[in-house]
């Protein structure tokens, strides 16, 4: 028999008797599933979830289910066809090892495996201070059950809301609170809200939406302390301009952490930035070695990513959940030449304030902005950002559908500032500083962050040092 | 005598059942010169790059009149259609997205509860069983005139207001003034020439015969988008008369003639593929993928006209001048084999068919809701109901119109209706 004979036919006993586990029973991992499944995987198929719910969507969370038009327990991802796999839900993964290829449980049961997928994600990142954090009233927002509890708080019509943090999420629950007419603070530690992801240009107008539509906006103050009354109900907060706000529910929202902590000791490039693989979604060991057995997807992962000088990227975002799965599921059951790249350009969209925000490419990554269509006035427009003369990502407010244009001339690394349009031109066409804060800046971490080139981290050990409200 | 272009020959009358050897021809050059300063775009991805490139404007008055002859422009833009307003379809943003966004909240109902037209399913239903219901004792029935013309324009005459009972009237106007509209080499020719005044005649008696309703309504309101529409609040804006007349006039017309191809050419093509038939049979529910499929084998608006490129535009190698007329060729694009796996064949449940029966963007079709709900109602009602159907004559005489290609008539044996 000829070597690549052999091969042909270790992949097809591995497609029919390999055994194949997947920790986080999410978006990427039940896409990842289904995707194997479609790839003519027949073998055995394991799903483990420390949630106790069938993968539901995380969007929706922070804007129809608050609202209260969806009910939090209606949010059950689609199903794309019918799976035959091993469900393990609200059972953690606590331990890998590598060696002996099993993933230890909660309950002290061994997986064994012979491909495994990390697709654990993030957490959102609670009030620093525990005692403050377990005040009744104090809310964080990542969960199917986070939403649900929020949204009661809601609808029990509260005195005053106060959100820590004007990244995404945090200017949705904003924008919700005013919809339902509710008194709603806001305090960001930078300049603008959106800043991180956005730049400051942007965060000026997002700014002023806020404004606009009755938000107590407050920039550059973080909040020092939380306070409650003697039933142990959180009543008002102290700022750090010495001001107070008297409010009784709030809600940290301050960035996310990557479920990693169980990876400790498995000798993989795991990190504060998620777990490091290649484009194809295999992970590295701490050495920078790609492993063979284990894979990586969603908002856990960071891969290198040829549009950005091969930095790793890691990427909070819905479709990259998607697609990364896909990919990851495609190459455990192929073998070289037959891997496929994930070579996604990160885009997403948030909807607050009645304006839909998109974007495509890596806005931090520029420093120059440009208006190339629209109005800002009205807040509907389209803007790309620029780096040394190339294109490197757009925005658009209200304007998504010219969203795929700009993608292109991102994806061919076009020249900035692009053409201008034929017509519905923005007053000012000139190129200007985006106004990125310096990295480093706690609260300004967008949800797509360039992590460096190396595959371990070892010296992107970035953490906030204070308080990262 | 100079050669005819592949495109110059797909828009031939004789070709019309049939333009696809020609489109795959065009596809050679994606982006291909015609004699008369036209840049024909007939693959995928270079329509779809333009469609979403803002130095491309969609208002027919960009087009730098220079580069046709006297004899096009008359054909292509017969001076009533000018003296109209820009509608939707003609226009670029700001304008068009304002009245755009205004016409949706009148179409299908405010952001908050956009279900006017989800609302209609009922209606349509009953239509489609009426319809057929009415063929029970026959043998033969015409597909177009007595099952795909019917139900469009009874629904776009309710959403509308406009009485049906005037149908015959303007249905006769859309009808001379579609046949005296001619791309092609044939334009020239004395039959469409003789047509030319009597299209221009039913476009004027057209924009009459709403102008007038548009009065009426603003005197007194009533039923339907229109009346509605004259007495907006101003909210988001106002629509000037002129403006709101334009749009009317292109609801109407848009509202009907290109659902009927969809029908008469889903079952026409249903009928030539006997395997999809009988699975369409055997799961109704691939009725919804089905009509996506439909419209990408067939396509009912063949290629749009009213584009330029405002300035110097660069693609697939090609230069477009600034001025110079882009026509899309949706139907060329959706059969393009770098797109589309085994694209001259029927797949009712083709994964990943981004066809652009719709098109993209920002002109994507306005009423695809409405018309997805009546085509799939109607289509899986017929091959539900219709005993043992079988084609007459194939292929069927087309209509002369190249934009909004479509059978003429579809005529089917059959053994009767079901319940
Ligand atoms: C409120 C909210 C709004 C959002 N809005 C948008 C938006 O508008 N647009 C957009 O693009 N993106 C949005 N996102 C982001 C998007 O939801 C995520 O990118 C996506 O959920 C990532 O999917 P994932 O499967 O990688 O990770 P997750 O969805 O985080 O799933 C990981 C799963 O693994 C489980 N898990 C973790 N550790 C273990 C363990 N040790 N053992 C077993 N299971 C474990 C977790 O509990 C979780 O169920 C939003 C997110 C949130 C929270
Ligand atoms: C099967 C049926 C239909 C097909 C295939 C179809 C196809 C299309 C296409 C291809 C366009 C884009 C034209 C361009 O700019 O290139 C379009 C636009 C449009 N269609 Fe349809 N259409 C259908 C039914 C309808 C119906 C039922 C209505 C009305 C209620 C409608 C109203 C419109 C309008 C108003 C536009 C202009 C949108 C804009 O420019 O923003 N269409 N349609």
């Amino acid at each position: 028999m000829t070597l690549s004979a052999t091969l042909a036919e270790l992949v097809r006993d591995f497609k029919a008797n390999g055994r194949i586990v997947i920790v986080g029973a999410s978006l990427a991992g039940l896409r990842a599933a289904e995707a194997l499944r479609g790839e003519g995987f027949a073998g055995s198929l394991t799903i483990i979830g420390d949630e106790p719910y069938e993968p539901y969507d995380r969007p929706p969370l922070s804007k129809q289910v608050l609202k209260g038009w969806v009910q939090a327990d209606h949010t059950q991802l689609p199903r794309f066809q019918e799976l035959d796999a091993d469900w393990r839900l609200g059972l953690a993964a606590v331990g890998l090892d590598r060696a002996t290829r099993q993933v230890r449980l909660a309950n002290g049961e061994q997986v064994p495996y012979d491909r495994l997928l990390i697709a654990t994600g993030t957490r959102a990142r609670q009030w620093p201070n525990p005692a403050e954090a377990a005040l009744e009233g104090v809310y964080s927002i990542r969960s199917r059950d986070d939403a649900e509890r929020l949204q009661q708080a809601l609808m029990a019509g509260p005195s005053r809301v106060l959100v820590i943090g004007a990244g995404f999420i945090g200017s949705e629950v904003a924008s919700v609170c005013r919809d339902l007419d509710i008194p709603v603070t806001v305090t960001e530690r930078g300049p603008a809200p959106l800043i991180g992801a956005l730049g400051g240009v942007i965060g000026e107008i997002a700014a002023e939406m806020q404004r606009d539509h009755g938000v107590d906006l407050r920039c550059r103050v973080g909040v020092s302390s939380l306070e409650g009354d003697a039933g142990g109900h959180v009543r008002r907060a102290r700022l750090s301009d010495g001001t107070t706000i008297e409010a009784d529910v709030v809600l940290a929202s301050l960035g996310s952490v990557r479920n990693v902590e169980w990876l400790e000791g498995s000798g993989l490039a795991a990190g504060f930035w998620g777990v490091g693989c290649d484009a194809g979604g295999r992970a590295f060991d701490i050495n920078g070695v790609t492993t063979d057995t284990v894979y990586v997807a969603g908002d856990v992962a960071r891969a290198p990513h040829v549009l950005y000088e091969y930095q790793f990227l890691a990427m909070e975002h819905w479709d990259n959940a998607v697609f990364g799965a896909e990919v990851a599921a495609h190459n455990m059951v192929n073998l070289e030449p037959g891997y496929r790249p994930h070579l996604l350009l990160p885009g997403f969209w948030s909807g607050q304030f009645g304006v839909n925000i998109k974007s495509v490419g890596v806005p931090p990554f520029g420093d120059e902005i440009v208006f190339t269509q629209g109005s800002i006035k009205e807040r509907r427009f389209a803007a790309a950002y620029g780096r040394r003369g190339r294109i490197v990502a757009a925005v658009t407010f209200d304007h998504g559908k010219w969203l795929q244009y700009y993608a292109e001339l991102i994806e061919r690394s076009a020249p900035f500032p692009p053409p201008p349009p034929g017509w519905d031109r923005p007053d000012v066409m000139k190129p200007i500083p985006a106004e990125f804060p310096e990295p480093g800046v706690p609260t300004a971490i967008p949800d797509v962050v360039l992590t460096g080139h190396d595959p371990n981290e070892r010296r992107a050990e970035f953490r906030p040092r204070d308080r990262p409200s | 005598m100079v050669e005819e272009t592949p495109w110059q020959q797909a828009l031939r009358y004789a070709n019309r059942a049939n333009p696809y050897p020609f489109y795959a021809e065009l596809r050679k050059t994606p982006v291909a010169r015609q004699p008369d300063g036209t840049y024909v775009v007939s693959t995928y991805r270079e329509i779809v790059a333009l469609l979403h490139d803002p130095r491309v404007s969609s208002d027919i008055r960009k087009i730098r009149q220079a580069t046709t002859t006297d004899a096009e422009q008359e054909a292509g833009a017969s001076e009533d259609v000018i003296s109209l307003e820009p509608n939707i379809i003609t226009s670029d943003p700001p304008e068009h997205d304002h009245d755009r966004r205004l016409m949706t909240r009148h179409f299908y109902g405010p952001q908050d509860a956009p279900h006017q037209i989800s609302d209609l399913e009922p209606e349509i239903g009953r239509v489609v069983a009426g319809l057929l219901d009415a063929m029970r004792d026959q043998t033969r029935i015409d597909v177009v005139d007595e099952f795909a013309y019917p139900l469009p324009v009874t629904l776009i005459s309710k959403i509308l207001g406009v009485p049906l009972k005037d149908e015959p009237r303007f249905h006769a106007w859309i009808e001379t003034a579609l046949n005296a509209l001619d791309f092609g080499p044939e334009a020239i020719s004395e039959e469409l020439q003789s047509q030319l005044e009597g299209g221009r005649q039913g476009v004027r008696e057209l924009k009459r015969f709403i102008a007038e309703l548009l009065d009426t309504y603003a005197k007194q309101p009533g039923p339907g988008m229109l009346s509605a529409m004259v007495h907006d609040d101003g909210r988001e804006g106002h629509m000037s008369e002129g403006v709101l007349l334009s749009n009317a006039l292109l609801l109407l017309f848009a509202g009907h003639e290109t659902t009927v191809n969809l029908i008469a050419h889903s079952v026409l093509t249903l009928l030539r593929h006997p395997d999809a038939l009988q699975k369409l049979r055997r799961r109704p529910e691939l009725i919804v993928p089905g009509v996506e499929e439909l419209l990408r084998y067939e396509s009912s608006v063949q290629f749009w006209h009213t584009r330029s490129a405002v300035e110097d535009i660069e693609i697939a190698g090609t230069l477009i001048p600034q001025g110079s007329p882009i026509f899309l060729v949706y139907g060329s694009g959706n059969r393009d084999p770098e797109r589309f796996a085994n694209p001259d064949e029927l797949d009712l449940e083709r994964p990943d068919n981004q066809h652009l029966g719709f098109s993209q963007g920002i002109h994507f079709c306005f009423g695809a809701p409405l018309a997805r709900l009546e085509v799939q109602a109607a289509v899986g009602e017929f091959v539900r109901r219709v005993e043992n159907p079988r084609l007459v004559v194939d292929p069927p005489p087309y209509r002369h119109n190249q934009i909004f290609r479509g059978p003429r008539h579809v005529l089917v044996d059959i053994d009767g209706i079901r319940d």
